[in-house]
């Protein structure tokens, strides 16, 4: 078992300037022809949150400075994962004449899609920086904390992708479907309310099963200056590696039956 | 030497057919009716080889055998249902060049993409980069998007960037077929230079020409068996008489047209000389015997006869008459000289008519031998066998 993983680290070793190569390839796509660039990454978050902020700021009457700041917390994680995941499940069948011609771990490809998203979601954090400022939220040392949630979703992110990319080969559906759900997601994840109303009115168990929603309150936590829950983050951690285990135990079975059906 | 490169163990694939999904629920429902829910189909049934350094192997078979699925196999792309393969070194497959390239790319970017796909670290492709590019000769073109390609400019490029390296295992598929004639000549030699390098190569081709150029060992599959392997030119006999290939089959006719040709002027020849030898042997045997019965006479009257020297001389003179006589009569005699002579020169013509005859019937096996260098056509060949016919 030891020497197995050891084996395969080496493996995973010996392919990285491929995995760098495609995530690489990925950022660069996502922006080739656009005349700003990588820029996008930065004003999209803004303009979902102008937008966020002007519609349910008048409806949920929910107002203060450092309302956009709370929207783009939430919307940035949930962005993140939306667009890791979605691009993992198709990861496999857009690779599929590479994966024809020549021998390379499949896992590279679930793994690059949900990396070069990670990436240019690490550049989008800066955002937050004026928003903090526009909100009079000042600096706390907690904000180093973003970096625990920031890992745990990326290994939530790739271990849903993981599932998601092995089902897609099977069965493509499962595309419209994760749209679905992850709108399920979203509404779930108190990206634009106050979670505690959802809590008063008795639906808070789906907030709670959420475990988007445990990271997300858990950033906003270390951004806005308090502490983390610390039960919100041992689910989301617990979750994730959950998934990291389904996910690989799940790929590493079927990944042979891929080419077949690809 | 003689150090192991590849090892194919009891490999078979199974794939299962009726894989499209069902369209409806009726057609699921009807397929589990009919029991065709799984359909299984064996692409290669319990293959078993192993090459060593150096060996370049050519796989026949007709479309469908299963050439391309064990060379998937052997690139690593399939896993084997069943058995092992096991790979001494790296593997560099050319299987339908450039489909590993990302449109939106360009050349440049594609070549370091391409080249860590097939497993070059960066450095490596940096020193090689300009070899690459240079090979390709695309030029000014490697900063272009590969959306905006030739498919022969991406085949190029392609093999340009497989290539770069001397790997220990090649696979062609049926690749040596791009591009122009000038980057095929040089692909052509490229790989030669490897071969030279100890690289394995399993080539698969239905041209069994380019086979016989390039590769010292054949096999033959059919329906997913290897049903022989072993020595090109031994492979290539089989193949050619297994499936009765039409331009084969045109040369071993011709061929035998010739010999049957050749053996007829023989006989004519033979014939000729024969009736030439007997013709003058025999007009000159009665001509010498002539000769020596009035030389006897002569003797005996000399002998004999010492009576007188008059009758001596009137008996000389005699025999000098039957001498002059036998003379005349040999002088007469070269009608029979002539008339050997005739018969000597038409069967000669004969003979020659039928050398000729069997010259052009080998210079047509020659030509149906011939690569087809522009995808000649047997027919024509055919033709010309049978204007000489007429």
């Amino acid at each position: 078992m030891l020497i197995q993983l050891k084996k395969s680290w080496k493996q995973f070793l010996s392919r990285r300037t491929l995995l760098k190569e495609l995530v690489v390839k990925g950022i660069k796509l996502k922006y080739r022809r656009s005349y700003l660039g990588v820029l996008w990454s930065l004003l999209e978050p803004i303009l979902r949150t102008i937008v966020y902020t002007i519609v349910f700021g008048t409806l949920l009457g929910r107002g203060g400075p450092d309302y956009p700041l709370f929207i783009l917390c939430g919307r940035l994680l949930y962005s993140y994962f939306a667009a890791s995941t979605k691009a993992a499940t198709k990861s496999i069948g857009k690779n599929a004449s590479l994966i024809r011609k020549v021998y390379v771990p499949k896992y590279l490809y679930p793994m690059s899609s949900v990396l070069s998203n990670y990436v240019t979601f690490l550049i989008s954090l800066i955002v937050i920086i004026p928003l903090a400022i526009y909100g009079g939220v000042s600096f706390h040392l907690t904000a180093f904390g973003i970096i625990v949630p920031l890992i745990i979703i990326l290994c939530m992110s790739y271990g849903v992708g993981l599932i998601l990319a092995t089902i897609g080969v099977f069965f493509r559906d499962i595309e419209y479907i994760w749209d679905v759900a992850l709108m399920v997601i979203m509404y779930t994840a108190a990206i634009f309310y106050d979670p505690s109303r959802l809590i008063k009115s008795g639906y808070g168990w789906l907030l709670e099963l959420n475990p988007l929603y445990a990271l997300i309150q858990n950033f906003r936590n270390c951004i806005f200056g308090e502490a983390m829950d610390s039960q919100l983050l041992l689910y989301s951690a617990g979750f994730s590696i959950v998934v990291l285990i389904v996910g690989h135990l799940l790929f590493y079975k079927q990944q042979d039956k891929f080419i077949l059906y690809i | 030497m003689a150090k192991k490169a590849l090892v194919v163990d009891h490999v078979s694939m199974k794939f299962n057919l009726n894989r499209e999904r069902p369209g409806s629920v009726r057609e699921l429902l009807s397929r589990i009716r009919h029991g065709r829910l799984r359909d299984e189909f064996w692409a290669l049934k319990d293959i078993n080889f192993s090459l060593e350094k150096g060996d370049r192997i050519g796989i026949l078979g007709l479309n469908g055998s299963g050439k391309s699925t064990l060379l998937k196999v052997i690139a690593g792309v399939f896993k084997p249902t069943e058995g092992t393969v096991k790979r001494y070194g790296k593997v560099v497959p050319l299987l339908e060049l450039g489909a590993g390239f990302e449109k939106q790319y360009t050349g440049r970017e594609n070549i370091y993409l391409y080249g860590t796909v097939l497993g070059y670290d960066k450095d490596f492709l940096d020193q090689h980069y300009d070899q690459i590019v240079e090979f390709s000769g695309l030029g000014k073109f490697i900063d272009v998007p590969i959306m905006n390609y030739s498919s022969g400019m991406r085949s190029k490029l392609g093999f340009s960037i497989a290539t770069a390296v001397n790997p220990e295992i090649l696979i062609l598929d049926e690749v040596l077929s791009v591009g122009d004639v000038r980057f095929r000549r040089k692909s052509m030699r490229k790989i030669k230079s490897m071969m030279e390098n100890e690289t394995t190569v399993l080539f698969v081709s239905h041209s069994i020409h380019q086979v016989k150029r390039i590769c010292n060992k054949a096999m033959i599959l059919q329906n997913g068996k290897m049903i022989a392997m072993g020595d090109i030119d031994e492979i290539a006999d089989i193949y050619e008489e297994m499936y009765g290939l039409e331009r084969a089959r045109l040369a071993r006719k011709s061929r035998r047209e010739a010999r049957k040709a050749r053996r007829f002027a023989v006989q004519q020849l033979e014939a000729a000389m024969l009736a030439v030898e007997e013709k003058i042997s025999e007009s000159g045997r009665s001509v010498l015997e002539e000769a020596s019965k009035v030389l006897q006479t002569a003797e005996d009257y000399i002998s004999g006869n010492s009576k007188a020297v008059e009758e001596k001389v009137k008996v000389l003179g005699e025999a000098a008459k039957v001498l002059e006589e036998a003379a005349n009569r040999a002088a007469e005699d070269p009608e029979a000289v002539e008339q050997a002579l005739r018969a000597l020169k038409e069967t000669s013509d004969c003979a020659a008519a039928s050398f000729k005859e069997m010259k052009t019937a080998e210079i047509i096996a020659g030509e149906a031998l011939l690569p087809p260098a522009n995808q000649e056509n047997p027919i024509k060949s055919d033709e010309k066998k049978e204007n000489i016919n007429l």
